[in-house]
This record gives structure tokens, sequence and C-alpha cells, in this order.
């Protein structure tokens, strides 16, 4: 009788929830609508159609907000001004410089591009921050895999060498991080900015004595590229083209980074260890109670970022450019954290975040050709204006694990 | 045997000088080795070649001659760098008075300048005090609204204080890149293709009380930041608003409860962390710089530096003065134009300054480890017998 009642008001909650929520989430397609149809290949010139669809994203948004679901309903609402003002602009400005700017295919590949080594160490930051570490060290950490990545690949003669280098280098740095926040309960936070001192120091100094002025060598082996020559054959043609041109020609890196994705959503959510490592970082005095070693699932959390963002540092300077600056990743490391955080601590949201930030960055670079440099310049700072509105929780707030900077004491 | 933290609270009231100088001599001991290594050079010359490149050498009165003329200009390079070290240190060190950390200098920093330079270059006409006074106000105004965001944040939806101020750094950077580089608004109009604001006006510069004005001598902003050390002691031991800063510092919760509005503490702690972010900035460009170009904004490292230096300090005003010295010193002694490259190669020193930053950093973090290793050392029974047997005794009692 009660769990009949109950299974009866659960199964109606689980409703409204799924009714709202998917609401929500129209609410978000539409307001990417309204700025894609302002877009090519459809280019509405008329700015009408992108507010009115604007608008139905924004009641369709407060809808959803109305009957509780916070984070997708204002999502909606975000999505849906962001639309109008992206159709606005679009609708205004020349069609040639549209074009300019807008090709699909070039887009989507940079974005993949700019995204990966942010992906790579922000599902590194995840393992870390999901086992309980602050981990702003990132960047010294992806640096240290960039620099690394390129010695290695120097010294071996091959890019696998120069990724085991990276990785062994991104892995060591974040076990001086463990160590001083594991067993010296150090401050996680001074201890990271530590590490990126350290990491810029080691990684510069490095450089200068081994390479001087004369820069990296430019014969370097570098990660290759994969070729999938039958995807411009995939009717109807151009979806055929479109795919051949974004993912037809891909760099090894990139493809790793989605293997990682998905490997690292499965060992978090579906696998005995994942659960310690979560339960490690929410519960740490329970977790040791029912016989889990805190201190080895730290360890291992933390090593393993370094090891994940290193390889972002490695796509860098071994995938990407195939050489090393000085302090060549730039902030990277902050942004995959931010990325990290604006994704709620999980694998698909991180890499959703890392996406939205890798397209700005390609949107940023190709927005000078068309409209002038400054119009880049001011495009880069839109990722971390929204990263701040998403901290401040009105896109729904982002809730860390509990113990996240909490030092453990073992009793 | 008292706990961990007890002995922590006894060390910090007992050798909290000593860590800082030993913290900074062992990373100075580790950067030694480095360099040995390496390159197989003695340490100890290319520290003295640093050492004579800061300018510190001016203080022995047996250095004379023209050699005591280099000294004073190098020392004037030094003590430039000092300014905005101080204040950036402070800006860090308020905060975490406050239980926050602001590793948002950088932007608070590059606000400070962009503002002050506007303010140096749009008042022209104005009487030279009246200019530089509203210049620097125009400029630690704008840091401590940047920083106040993020302070607001934190009160009133809860925000981390370290992503909010690490975005308000890279928005700062951007926004500040769009304004002073190609085609920005504030970019100099007669020459399009130099990413660089005007220069400030004449009566916008700070005068020179050391040196030659012409060739960058020391500017009276080294007072303001000696100023502002003792504005930071005297408002955080001396006021309500500091003491209420240092208890939500010690114990937001129980700050709460004795009725502090925690959420306003976070908030002042943050504006005023951010005005002397942005007096640093404002020191920089009316002090030497007059001018402010795209590299200055997108690479200067300067709060990153202020963070080392607080923590080395120990956020204390008298530590922040001598690290800030310290840093400032090694800045400058390992910068291109100081350190002679027959000894060892300033892109070199460059980047061993990071490395002894770095583990000052990691080793002022970690209280611990003092405390360890002050265990490990009575268990080895090197401590002194006296000691021993008493601490036993009051176990016991």
């Amino acid at each position: 009788m009660t769990v009949q009642a109950a299974s009866v008001r659960a199964a109606g909650a689980w409703e409204r929830v799924v009714g709202a929520r998917g609401v929500g989430m129209l609410g978000i397609g539409l307001g990417a609508l309204a700025f894609w149809l302002a877009l090519p290949p459809v280019e509405t010139r008329t700015v009408a159609v992108p507010v009115a669809i604007g608008i139905f994203a924004i009641a369709a948004g407060l809808w959803a907000a109305s009957r509780g679901e916070l984070r997708v309903g204002w999502g909606a609402v975000a999505a849906g001004i962001l639309g109008i003002l992206g159709g606005i602009l679009a609708t205004r400005s020349s069609v040639e410089h549209l074009e300019i700017v807008v090709t699909w295919s070039a887009l989507t590949a940079a974005t993949l591009r700019f995204a990966t080594p942010l992906t790579f160490a922000a599902i590194g930051g995840m393992f870390s921050e999901r086992s309980g570490v602050v981990n702003i060290g990132l960047e010294g950490m992806m640096l240290m895999g960039a620099f690394f990545g390129v010695w290695g690949a120097d010294r071996t003669g091959s890019w696998l060498g120069g990724l085991v280098f990276a990785m062994a280098a991104g892995g060591l740095l974040a076990l001086v991080h463990a160590f001083f926040a594991i067993h010296m309960q150090a401050d996680q936070i001074v201890g990271g900015t530590a590490i990126n001192f350290l990491a810029l120091g080691i990684t510069g100094y490095m450089y200068i004595d081994i390479y001087g002025t004369e820069g990296t060598p430019t014969d370097l082996a570098g990660v290759p590229d994969v070729q999938f020559g039958w995807l411009s054959h995939v009717p109807p043609h151009g979806l055929g083209n479109f795919l051949d041109d974004t993912f037809g020609q891909m760099n090894l890196m990139i493809w790793l980074a989605f293997a990682v994705l998905i490997v690292s959503y499965i060992v978090m959510f579906k696998t005995p260890i994942g659960l310690r490592i979560r339960s490690v970082g929410e519960h740490p005095r329970a977790a040791d109670t029912v016989g889990i070693s805190v201190y080895r699932i730290r360890y291992g959390s933390v090593v393993l970022s370094g090891v994940l963002a290193a390889l972002g540092g490695a796509y860098l300077s071994i995938g990407f450019v195939h050489s090393f600056t000085e302090n060549m990743t730039a902030g990277r490391g902050f942004i995959a954290l931010a990325a990290l955080i604006f994704g709620g601590w999980r694998p698909f949201g991180a890499f959703g975040a890392a996406l939205l930030f890798g397209f700005s960055s390609a949107l940023a670079r190709r927005l000078p050709d068309a409209y002038g440099q400054s119009a880049g310049t001011l495009f880069e700072a839109l990722p971390y204006i929204l990263t701040l509105i998403a901290v401040a929780g009105v896109i729904g707030r982002s809730i860390p694990p509990a113990s996240v900077g909490r030092p453990y004491k073992k009793q | 045997m008292p706990s961990v933290a007890a002995r922590l609270a006894l060390y910090q009231r007992t050798g909290g000088v000593i860590t800082p100088i030993l913290t900074a001599l062992v990373a100075f001991m580790v950067g030694g080795l480095v360099v040995l290594a390496t390159t197989g050079k003695n340490p100890l010359g290319t520290y003295k070649a640093i050492f004579d490149g800061t300018g510190l050498n001016w203080l022995f009165p047996w250095v004379g001659g023209a050699e005591r003329t280099s000294a004073a200009f190098e020392l004037q390079q030094t003590l430039i760098l000092t300014v905005p070290l101080m204040l950036t240190a402070l800006a860090v060190a308020f905060a975490f008075r406050c239980g926050l950390f602001n590793i948002g200098g950088q932007g608070q920093y590059a606000v400070g300048s962009i503002v002050g330079v506007q303010a140096g270059v749009w008042l022209s006409g104005l009487s030279r005090p009246v200019h530089i006074v509203l210049a620097v106000l125009a400029a630690a105004l704008a840091g401590a609204v940047w920083a106040g965001i993020a302070g607001i944040l934190k009160a009133t939806v809860g925000a981390h204080e370290v992503i909010t101020t690490i975005m308000l750094n890279y928005i700062a950077l951007w926004v500040g890149s769009y304004l002073v580089g190609f085609g920005g608004p504030l970019q100099d109009p007669r020459d399009v293709s130099v990413p660089v604001t005007r220069e400030v006006a004449q009566s916008a510069k700070l005068p020179v009380f050391w040196g030659d004005p012409v060739l960058q001598g020391l500017h009276i902003g080294f007072f303001v930041a000696l100023g502002a050390l003792v504005v930071y002691f005297v408002v955080l031991n001396r006021t309500t608003l500091g003491y209420e800063v240092r208890a939500v510092g010690f114990n937001a919760e129980a700050a709460r409860y004795s009725g502090i509005k925690v959420g306003r503490s976070f908030f002042l702690a943050m504006a005023i962390s951010g005005g002397f972010a942005g007096l640093a900035g404002a020191m920089d460009v009316l002090g030497w710089e007059f001018k402010l170009d795209l590299t200055e904004i997108q690479s200067s490292q300067i709060a990153f530096i202020g963070i080392a230096v607080a923590l080395l300090g120990r956020n204390t005003a008298i530590g922040i003065f001598f690290s800030a010295l310290l840093f400032g010193a090694l800045l400058n002694g390992t910068s291109t134009r100081s350190l002679d490259p027959t000894v060892f190669k300033p892109e070199l020193a460059g980047n061993l300054t990071h490395i002894i930053q770095g583990l000052i950093v990691l080793f002022v973090g970690a209280d611990l480890l003092i405390v360890y290793l002050w265990q490990a050392r009575r268990k080895l029974g090197i401590a002194g017998r006296a000691g021993g047997p008493r601490r036993k005794a009051e176990a016991g009692a």
C-alpha cells in the first residue's frame, strides 16, 4: 500500500522533472538555433527571425526555471539572450564577412584542436579534485609535458618517446604536489602555485640550457595525423565533405582525448575504483572507516592528473606546433580548471566546456580576417566572462566535491 | 605530548622569523646545486655576480669610486622593482588575513596600470600634485573595484575567490590587450604600428628623489609603498575593520556567530587588496614606464611574484618589506642588463629565479615539514639534553 503510493508519487515527480528539464533543453537548443539561422549557410537577413526564436528560448527557460529546473532553465534564458545578440550582430554584418569567418568544417576542426589540451588537463584535474586535492598546478604540469614531450622526442627520435617523457615528467611534478598536499598537509592552493613556479623555472632553465637561442630542432618527431579517406564518400555529398574536412585528417592525440574522455567516465562512475575516488573526495573519514586507503587513492589520483595534464601539454608542443617556447601553455591549465568547474566536475561536462572555450578561441582567430584585430582580441575574453557567470551561480551553481582542498589526517 | 597543531602554534610564535630565512637559504642552496649540476660553474661565483647586479653592495662602506656609482644605479633599479612587489604582496596578504587567497593581483595590477596611465594622459593641465594624486587614486579605485567583484561574489553566492580572480585576471588581460593593442581605443593614434598607449603628461610623473630622472632614478613611489606597509599594519592591527577581517580569517563561522558581518569583511578585504594592487600598477606607469604596451599587459609577472613575496614574508608588514627586497634584488640581479653574461647567462638566471621562487612557496606552504623535521631531530637524539626529559615530565603531569 505505502510502497504503491510512494512509487506513484516517485513516477509523478520523475515525469514532472523530465518535462521541465526537456523544455529547458529545448530552450537551449532554440537559443543556439536563433544564432545559427543568421549564419552561413542559411543566412537569414532579417533581425525578426533570431529575435522571435530567442524569445521562445527565453520563455521556455523561464518556464523550466519556474518548475524547479534552475540550471537548465537559466541556461536556456542565457542561450536565448546570446542567440538574440549573436543574431542581431550577424544580420547587421555583411554576407562576405560572415562567410570569411564562419566555415563550419574549419571552425569545427579548429575547435577540436583548441579543446584537446584543455580536455586532457580538465579530465586530469577531475581525478585530482574528485579525490579531494585541489590542483591549480595543472598549468605547470601541462608545461612540463610540453617541454619534456619535445625533449623526449628529440632524444629518442620518436614521438612515442616524447609522450613517455612528458607523462613521466608531469607525473613526477604531480607527485611533489601530492606529497606536500597529502603528507605535509600544506595548503593545496599555495602548493599548486609553487608547482606552477617550479615548472616555469625548470622548463625555462632546461630549454635555455639545452637548446639556447637556436630554439628546438625543426626536424622533431611529431605525433602523426590519422587519415580517414573514406569519410568523403559518406552520403549525402555535403555531409561527406564536411566530415572529411573536419575529421578526415585529425591528430592522433585528438582521438586519444576522445578515448580518455570515455574511459575516464567509465572509470569514475561505473567502477569500484571510481567510487573509491569519489568517496575519498566527499567524506574521507567514512572512506577510511570502511578500509579504503585515503592516502593511496589521493596519491594515485593526483599523479594521474599530472600524467593527463602533461599529455595535454605534449599535444601542444609535439602534436600541434612542433616546437617549444618558454611558458608556451600561457594559462591553458587555468582555462582547463575553469572548464572542469564549468562542467561540474564531470568528464562530459568538462569536455563540453572545453569545446565551448575551444570554439570561442577558434572564432577569435578567424574574426580578425573580417572584422579587424581588436574584435578578435576582445572576443578572447568571452570564455572567462562565461565561466565567471557560471561560478557566480547564475546558470546554476557548480558544486565541488565536499572535501576538496581539505587535508586528511589519519587517526 | 602536545599535538602537532599545538607544536605548530608554538613554533610559529617562537620561530616565525627563523623559518622564512631557513626556507630562503634552502631554496638558494638547491638553486646553487642546479647551477653546479647543469653548468659545472661555482654557484658562489654565480650568486656573487647576481649580487653585484642588484646594487646591494652600495650598502658596503668600503665600495667606492666608479663601482659605487654603478652600484647606486643598480640599487635604484632594484628598489624600483621592490615598489610593485611590496604593493602586490600586500594585495595577497590582506586577503590572506581574511582567509581569502587573492590570486588575482595580476588582473588588479593591470586594471590599475591601465586606469593610471589613462588618468595620466587625459587629466593633463592640472597642477602636478593634484594630477598625481588623482591618477593614483583612480588606479587604486579601479583595482579595488576589480577585486571587489570577486569579493561580492564570495560574499553573496559563495563563489570561490581563487576561481573568480583567475577569471578576472584573464578578462583584464584580454580587455586590456584590446584597449592598448592594435586598433584599440587607447592606442597612441600617432603610430598605429606599435601597440602602446600615449605617454602620461609631465605633470603626472612621480618625482625622482634619488638618481637621475632621465636615467630612471628611484621615484617617490618607494615611500608610497612603505606608507602602504604602515597602513596595512595599522588597519589590520589597530582598527575594528582589521579585527573583524582577522576574526573572519581565523574562523568565519565563529566570527558570524559573534555578530561580525562575514560577507562585508570578505568584500572589504578583497576591495582593499585590489586597491593595493591597483596602486602598484599606478606606481609603475607613473613612476618609470610612463606608457603601457601590449607585452607589458600580457606577460608581466609582477603580481605572481607578489604571491611568493607575501608567503615568504608570512603576511606581515616587516616580512613583506624584506622579502620584496629579496625578490626585487633577484629580478634586477638576473636581468639581461645587470648580470654579466660571461659569468652566467641571464636567461638561465631568470629561470633559476623562478625555481627558487617555486621552492620558497612550496616550503613556506609546508609548515608541518619543519615540525616533522624538528620531531625527527628529537628522535635522533640531537636535541638539547635538558629539553628532552623536561618535556616528558610535562607530558606525564
